[in-house]
């Protein structure tokens, strides 16, 4: 064993395309570090912000966001939602002090089980090199119950207050 | 005796104690039905008489503003424990609001820009100080913490009560279930609830017309030649934060012609209101090539204070990386 860092990495796969490519580099022994940790979405489409920013603060030294390529999305075009997102998140969290490698988009089809490999691994080295993460934000904040709302209260109309 | 009721501002801009005195008349019921034992905007009361109470004797505080220094600590955590009830009342307890944007820089980087900015005279570049040596004594001024928290960050809370500032027809809603619970007529709200604020988004209240949403162009309302009086201010290629905040404040803004920017906070069910935002906003942005993204983009100069301009303090990620490294 080395001492050195070891990058904690989230990837959202879309089911269609870069999750079946990993498969393809699983069945066909290809080897990639295994720092990531994949999480299958249905479409790179359904991948909220939210989800990045839970799990760079939460821990996570950076995400990988892997979908069709542009025209093959399955859900006809958004994977180009990813991309959009994609690039106002990067702008977003450079003005929280957050590197650009640590949150990566690439494309994967389902038969590209080497280039996924590939991307994998330069990713890694990549964030290795960044040292970790550690977002210290974790203080304990209890999400404000949902739906719990004062629906009973009548509210005044505006000319009575 | 009348039940206690205290208010105590913060990290705030006095916004909120002037949203309580709009309520007109109806502050008059809340001096027939509660002792105002601490209200520094409204009368004297020194903190060492807040101190000798005893605790738990105020029956509700509404404590407007965020954590910022550490007298604003001290302050949460004595009304805490001498409070039954504490409520974050507005924008900046629940979230940090405007003054949680500072959480973008660090403290030097907030001094450098209030005191020597291009319209600031200060050649010798001074610097507040926490205390300093005059002749009748030492002044002192409470240390500058390293972000801005939020009131749920610090202390336990009861209630939150969103806006900035919230709705006056709100806070009198509010006040009127607070005179009836001390009346005997109606039971407290559930623990943690959200009071005098809607349970949907802002664009559900909202009477613009929706359609699909084709944006190629991002701009500032005063770039825009014509308005439509009808039609959804996003779908015009204004930034507006409807989709993703807290409905409570009849759209008001959108009602005349201005986008929403966000005060209520994170609609319900929101994790992270600037997350949210920027969901939606991309994904209804009309374009499919990097360099034509970028250039929608380009109308938005800076993402995170639009999207998180009233919760910052209270999102994901809270702060800048370098802002949040200075906590002890």
């Amino acid at each position: 064993m080395t001492d050195q860092f070891e990058p904690v990495i989230i990837g959202f796969t879309c089911n269609w395309c870069s999750y079946r490519a990993a498969d393809l580099a699983g069945t066909a022994r290809i080897k990639y570090p295994p720092n990531v940790r994949l999480i299958r979405l249905m479409c790179s489409g359904r991948l909220d912000p939210t989800f990045v920013l839970k799990a760079l603060s939460e821990g996570a030294d950076g995400v990988l966001i892997a979908g069709c390529h542009p025209g093959e999305c399955h859900y006809l075009e958004q994977n180009y939602k990813a991309l959009r997102r994609h690039r106002l998140m990067q702008r977003t969290l450079a003005q929280f002090g957050i590197e650009p490698e640590r949150v990566r988009l690439t494309w994967a089809s389902a038969a590209e089980g080497a280039k996924f490999a590939e991307d994998i691994t330069e990713m890694v080295e990549q964030v290795r090199k960044l040292g970790p993460l550690n977002w210290p934000a974790n203080l304990p904040t209890k999400p404000v119950p949902v739906g719990m709302v004062a629906a009973e209260i009548p509210v005044l109309s505006e000319e009575v207050a | 005796m009348k039940p206690k009721f205290a208010m105590y501002w913060a990290a705030a801009c006095g916004g909120c104690e002037i949203a309580v005195l709009n309520i007109d008349e109806k502050v008059l019921d809340l001096d027939a039905n509660f002792e105002v034992a601490f209200w520094p905007a409204a009368m004297d009361v020194k903190y060492k008489e807040v101190e000798a109470m005893e605790d738990e004797s105020i029956l509700v505080t509404l404590f407007n503003g965020g954590i910022r220094t550490d007298e604003n600590e001290h302050m949460a955590k004595l009304l805490r424990r001498k409070s039954k009830l504490l409520v974050a009342f507005g924008s900046c307890a629940n979230e940090g609001c405007i003054p949680g944007l500072a959480n973008l820089g660090t403290r030097e980087s907030i001094f450098d820009c209030a005191f020597d900015n291009p319209s600031t005279e200060n050649p010798a570049h001074l610097r507040p100080q926490i205390a300093c040596q005059v002749p009748e004594g030492v002044l002192t001024l409470p240390p500058l913490q390293a972000v801005v928290r939020t009131l749920d960050q610090v202390v336990e809370v009861d209630y939150h009560v969103p806006g900035c500032p919230p709705e006056s027809h709100q806070i009198a809603a509010v006040l009127d279930v607070l005179i009836a619970v001390v009346k005997g007529e109606a039971e407290l709200p559930p623990k943690g609830a959200v009071l005098g604020a809607g349970d949907t988004s802002v664009c559900d209240e909202c009477p613009r017309s929706r359609d699909v949403k084709h944006i190629d162009k991002l701009s500032r309302i005063q770039e825009l030649p014509v308005l439509d009086t009808e039609v959804c201010l996003l779908e015009q290629g204004l930034m507006c934060s409807g989709p993703a905040t807290r409905s409570g404040c009849n759209s008001r803004c959108p009602n005349v012609g201005a986008p929403c920017i966000g005060c209520y906070g994170a609609a319900p069910g929101v994790l992270d209101q600037g997350a949210r935002l920027m969901a939606a906003i991309a994904s209804v942005i009309d374009a499919k090539e990097p360099e034509a993204i970028d250039r929608v983009l380009d109308g938005l100069p800076d993402p995170a204070g639009t999207f998180y301009r009233f919760s910052l303090a209270h999102s994901l990620l809270r702060a800048n990386r370098a802002a949040l490294a200075e906590q002890e």
